[in-house]
């Protein structure tokens, strides 16, 4: 199933940031799933907590924030919403090209982490220590 | 206290990455990549073996890689064109990713090559997401398979630079409606051209194989709203 690889990705991506703020898990992750990024919201989270197992996200909030589609007319300047099935032309200007300016995003907004001071890593650095490796 | 990080990271962004330096690799050998998408059946095999041999006929270097579950007959199929085809068994994966194209070029591609083919997996959903470092993404739908298809999957039909329209010699016996076709299809993607083709008459191959040639000799591809990639960038989120 594709929302499993994009899970996978999600994963990677977010135990690289715990790893570079010397986090040993993390709280809660964003994501961002646009109308038009060919991912299904449900199944994402599905095969996000099936991907998360074993990993210091295995216990984090996952809040999936769902983008409606918006296009913007190159013709008259209008916004507009492209819909359900989606309808990308400006529905004023048939010929005038249109550029979708929302609900295309397949993005990790952000990721929160616990305290520093929960850090061994980091606890030592800011403690001023010999040093990391 | 918590610590948030504002990423906003493209969840594909490695891939999107390794596709650009795969293009650009790849041009600075000459080599341009023209991805197929379209769902299961709908005719890239029996369609594009024509096509490899049409271009080698006109005396183009060119080769193919076709992506299967599993599998190695679409292989076997193109192989008879005499271009030198390289299957990929994805192993359950439904889509290709830019890093399997590349690792399977390495050592494979044969040196002055102008033009590769990547057969996509059939499937309109995900294959839409990867962008595999092709200049030309062209996304196939035959006759018999609903002429609201390119609604129900607005990515792959919407990011495609040309549409073939296929089994155009079953348009008749499947009741194919053309206009309701073209209404839908620009619904996601106005502007495309469509080439109506079929493997059986032939009807439309030297069209598609001209459309191909003239974006490999530079020739600006159509700009379809739903460009291959996600826009990753976006203005910051007041909070
Ligand atoms: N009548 C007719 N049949 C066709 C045409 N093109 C392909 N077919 C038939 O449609 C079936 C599927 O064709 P393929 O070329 O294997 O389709 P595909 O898209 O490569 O399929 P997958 O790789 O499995 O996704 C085969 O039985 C073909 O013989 C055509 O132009 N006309
Ligand atoms: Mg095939
Ligand atoms: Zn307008
Ligand atoms: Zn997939």
């Amino acid at each position: 199933m594709h929302e499993l690889s994009i899970a996978l990705a999600v994963v990677e991506t977010v135990e690289e940031v715990a790893r570079e703020h010397g986090a040993a898990s993390v709280e809660a992750v964003q994501l961002r799933v646009g109308q038009l990024a060919g991912v299904v919201p449900d199944a994402l989270r599905f095969s996000l907590e099936v991907a998360a197992q074993g990993t210091p996200l295995a216990a984090a909030e996952l809040v999936i924030e769902e983008v409606p589609a918006r296009a913007l007319c190159e013709g008259c300047r209008t916004e507009f919403a492209v819909g359900t099935p989606p309808r990308l032309g400006c529905p004023r200007c048939p010929d005038a090209a249109t550029t979708v300016v929302a609900g295309r995003e397949l993005e990790i907004a952000a990721v929160r982490l616990p305290p520093a001071a929960a850090c061994p890593a980091l606890a030592a650095s800011t403690l001023g220590s010999e040093g990391g490796p | 206290m918590c610590r948030n990080v504002d990423l906003r990271q493209a969840v594909l962004a490695k891939n999107h990455a390794l596709a650009d330096t795969l293009r650009t690799e790849l041009a600075a050998r000459g080599v341009r990549v023209v991805n197929l998408l379209s769902s299961p059946g709908s005719g890239k095999t029996e369609l594009l073996t024509l096509v490899l041999r049409r271009v080698r006929e006109r005396g183009v270097p060119v080769a193919a890689i076709t992506a299967d579950l599993a599998t190695e007959n679409d292989a076997r199929r193109l192989a008879a064109s005499g271009a030198p085809v390289k299957q990929v068994l994805t192993g359950g994966l439904c889509h290709l990713e830019a890093e399997q194209v590349r690792g399977h070029l390495d050592g494979w591609l044969p040196d002055g090559t102008r033009l590769l083919f990547v057969e996509n997996v059939g499937n309109l959903v995900c294959p839409a997401s990867y962008d595999l470092g092709e200049t030309l993404r062209i996304a196939l739908m035959s006759v018999t398979e609903g002429e609201d298809k390119p609604v129900k999957y607005p990515t792959a039909f919407g990011s495609a630079h040309l549409v073939a329209l296929t089994k155009t010699d079953l348009a008749q016996a499947a009741g194919f409606d053309a206009a309701a076709f073209t209404a839908h299809l620009g619904q996601v993607n106005p502007g495309v051209e469509v080439v109506r083709t079929s493997a059986r008459t032939g009807q439309g191959v030297d069209t598609l194989v001209k459309r191909v040639l003239a974006v490999c000799e530079g020739a600006p591809p159509h700009r379809p709203v739903l460009d291959a990639r996600h826009h990753a960038v976006h203005p910051a989120v007041p909070s």
